[in-house]
């Protein structure tokens, strides 16, 4: 039986609070022991030792929303790949969103990805499947087959599910099965521009999107969600009216959750500046008074969870006039460093950010990770969160290379990623 | 550059025309003072002039216009420069990667100067960091027309001898409108008063925070003013997306007599054109010889846009100074 032994670590379960320094001990693949006294009396024989420096050691990340390429456009992204990217974040768990051709909106498709995820990934993939049939807002698909072949939510990614009918049958039905609905909370019809609604936009000639765009379409939803019941979460939420709107929801004890993120508590309008497609993002980056109300929501746990939103795109859709240009951004890498800036900044404590990142998405899609007890699967990063780099876009693992965060300057990333056992990243090593 | 050590003092310090923005006022009367120049030349019986003899002009158009590509085509002959007109097809040119492609393509021939129109706002911007010639935006999407807010400009100044302290109002779809961007852009530059009258649906977010007054009743934003200029209203955009109807429109946004009698009696009356006669202008008003410049518009067109490429091609490498500073070595 394999072991490895992390000494001289600090360990960090956001999910109790725990916070020691301490040791812990991994042995086939799960989590067997834990605490600062841990390897007093010697370390175990046969086991391969981390000095971790005194380097944060917490649950692997769980980032859960991710689009990659496959089935469908794997000159975008492979699975595979999109899992070294995640290992090179700390990211252990990635929730892939139905968005791919064909549309994850099938048990077969479902199926597809587990199996290809088992067979190239070196983290662990789960899918989130299709609301409505070919993601057309019409149809809804086999809910209840689909969470018995493995789906873990259910949304339709990046488009809006804009008729409430369907939103309302759909939280119906879902309830029954407990099943987690995910909205991209955007009315379609107020959204056909190409950055935020502002003087900015103004100044550049390009069509906003307005902030209510995704208001209307949150509250709407929150209305349905008190008719209907079930479990309802927006994928990511952009302003600060959002932030209030979920904050008072939460307090009328309403069964809603929302992330945000990472790119939107790092970045706002003004980054877009003279046409750069790279901060084209879906929904966009807002003002600096709502990246800050966003800072806020997370830093208080109106807002839930971060993601990276990942999303790969080819050079040939970016280097477009700014309106022609695809939206989105890759993030897997730099879900944490992005993070951390806000711990650096005085905004939360590590412990916050990392709820977020950790027991926070696993708990809201049930996975059954994302802490650091005994039993658990091994799923760990460990955390060096003071040291500065600058992000250099060539040496991401992503192959596409669309990046906000080009010559950004960080405090902190992943050293080394563990998933079930198993060493997926060691920062500074190729493997 | 080695004609910078000729000429310490440069005209017109700026590799390309993009926009209005990032434009001084000294840069913006430099541009006018040698248009006035070219207004005269113009009017002679001979107007070739050779400023541009041996340049390569290219007027990349993807959006159709016939005025402003002849206004450019023109320019570009008088000055004796060899000109080149593409109009691209709409269709076969949405997607960006063809249109970089085009740039580096046409870049190959070694143009000196490139006239770029596209629909995308920003587009004329990603172009000219993909060639090595001065680039002049012909206008790109909703964002600037510059050459069009210079000739505005010029018309404006040779008929009331200045532009500080006018009063401007530009009237009807400012949403969509690139020229009235350029145009609040230049004249705030230049010390003018400008207010936008429209609707509320074709005011964009945060117009005011350009440096305008914004008044939804043409009667009002029209006292006392110096200059009316209205703007072309596409439409299909007054079949109750915008404004309810064509006859909604001319009733509260269309320029007659009627509103034209609460600007000051002198006032001038403008249009980019082309122009929708009966929808956004009374056809007696655009013709009305004492207060409608709208012909002139079009003369001075020619005259800024031979300016601009004159005052471009002036910082472009030059062989003959090349070869002069090589004798001085």
């Amino acid at each position: 039986m394999s072991r490895t032994a992390f000494t001289n670590a600090r360990l960090l379960d956001p999910a109790s609070g725990y916070n020691e320094k301490g040791g812990l001990l991994v042995e086939g693949g799960l989590i067997a022991d834990l605490g600062p006294q841990l390897f007093n009396d010697g370390l175990p024989d046969g086991a391969e030792i981390v000095d971790c420096g005194g380097h944060v050691l917490a649950p692997g990340l769980i980032d859960c929303r991710v689009f990659t390429g496959e089935p469908g456009a794997e000159y975008r992204e492979t699975l595979a790949l999109a899992s070294q990217a995640a290992a090179a974040g700390g990211v252990t768990t990635m929730i892939v969103m139905p968005n791919t051709n064909p549309v994850i909106d099938d048990v077969a498709l479902v199926d597809y990805i587990e199996r290809r995820a088992r067979d190239t990934a070196i983290v662990n993939i789960h899918t989130m499947a299709a609301l409505t049939k070919g993601l057309g807002g019409e149809q809804m698909t086999e809910i209840g087959l689909l969470r018995d072949a493995g789906a873990v939510a259910f949304t339709d990614g990046n488009k809006a599910v804009a008729s409430a009918q369907v939103m309302r049958r759909a939280m119906t039905y879902a309830a029954s099965f407990g099943a987690l609905i995910v909205q991209h909370a955007e009315e379609p019809s107020l959204a056909g521009g190409v950055m935020n609604e502002s003087e900015l936009a103004t100044r550049l000639g390009l069509a906003g999107i307005p902030a209510v765009a995704e208001t209307i379409l949150i509250e709407r939803d929150l209305r349905l969600l008190e008719l209907a019941g079930g479990r309802y979460h927006v994928a990511q939420i952009s302003c600060e009216a959002s932030v209030e709107i979920i904050r008072r929801a939460k307090l009328h004890g309403l069964p809603v959750t929302c992330g945000v993120s990472a790119a939107h508590l790092q970045l706002n309008e003004n980054d877009v500046e003279s046409y750069r497609t790279f901060f084209k993002l879906s929904p966009p980056l807002r003002c600096e008074a709502d990246r800050c109300a966003l800072v806020e929501g997370l830093a208080d746990g109106t807002i839930d969870v971060v993601v990276s939103s990942h999303d790969p795109q080819d050079a040939e859709v970016k280097r477009r006039p700014f309106a022609e240009a695809n939206f989105g951004a890759i993030g897997l890498e730099t879900l944490l460093p992005a993070g951390l800036a806000l711990v650096h900044n005085g905004d939360m404590t590590l412990s916050r950010l990392l709820a977020a990142m950790t027991h926070a998405p696993s708990d809201l899609l049930g996975l059954g990770r994302g802490r650091l007890a005994t039993g658990l699967p091994a799923d760990l990063t460990l955390i060096d969160t003071d040291t500065p780099w600058i992000l250099d876009p060539s040496k991401l693992k992503s192959i596409s290379r669309n990046t906000p965060f080009e010559d950004r300057r960080f405090q902190g990333r992943a050293l080394r990623t563990m998933v079930g056992g198993r060493m997926v990243y060691v920062h500074g090593e190729t493997r | 550059m080695t004609s910078a050590e000729k000429q310490p003092q440069a005209l017109f310090p700026h590799r390309h025309l993009l926009g209005i923005e990032g434009l001084s006022p000294t840069d913006i009367t430099a541009l006018l003072d040698l248009a006035d120049t070219y207004v005269e030349q113009n009017r002679q019986v001979d107007k070739k002039g050779s400023v541009l003899r041996g340049r390569t002009q290219i007027n990349l158009f993807f959006e159709a216009s016939t005025r402003t590509q002849s206004s450019f085509e023109l320019a570009g002959k008088r000055l004796g420069a060899d000109v080149m007109n593409m109009s691209v097809g709409v269709s076969s040119v949405k997607k960006g990667e063809t249109l970089i492609d085009t740039a580096v393509t046409l870049n190959a021939m070694h143009p000196d100067l490139i006239v770029i129109r596209h629909g995308s706002s920003g587009a004329v911007e990603l172009l000219s960091q993909k060639v090595s010639c001065s680039v002049i935006n012909a206008g790109d999407g909703a964002h600037e027309h510059p050459t069009q807010a210079l000739l505005d400009a010029l018309t404006i100044r040779r008929r009331k001898g200045k532009l500080q302290g006018l009063t401007v109002a530009i009237c009807g779809d400012i949403m969509h409108s690139r020229v009235a961007r350029s145009n609040i852009l230049l004249l705030n530059a230049m010390g003018a008063r400008v207010r936008v009258v429209a609707p509320p649906t074709l005011l964009p977010k945060g117009i005011e925070r350009l440096g305008v007054e914004v008044f939804h009743d043409m009667m009002k934003g029209l006292e006392g003013v110096d200059i009316v200029m209205m703007l072309r209203l596409q439409l299909e955009r007054m079949a109750g997306s915008y404004v309810p109807s064509q006859r909604e429109y001319f009733h509260f946004h269309g320029l007659d007599y009627a509103k034209l009698a609460v600007a000051k009696p002198d006032a001038l009356v403008m249009h980019p054109g082309p122009m929708n006669r009966g929808v956004e202008i009374d056809s007696a008003v655009a013709d009305d010889i004492n207060r409608s410049v709208i012909r002139e518009q079009v003369e001075m067109g020619v005259a800024v846009r031979m300016a601009v490429l004159d005052a471009l091609a002036r910082n472009l490498p030059n062989e003959r100074s090349a070869s002069e500073r090589g004798g001085a070595a």
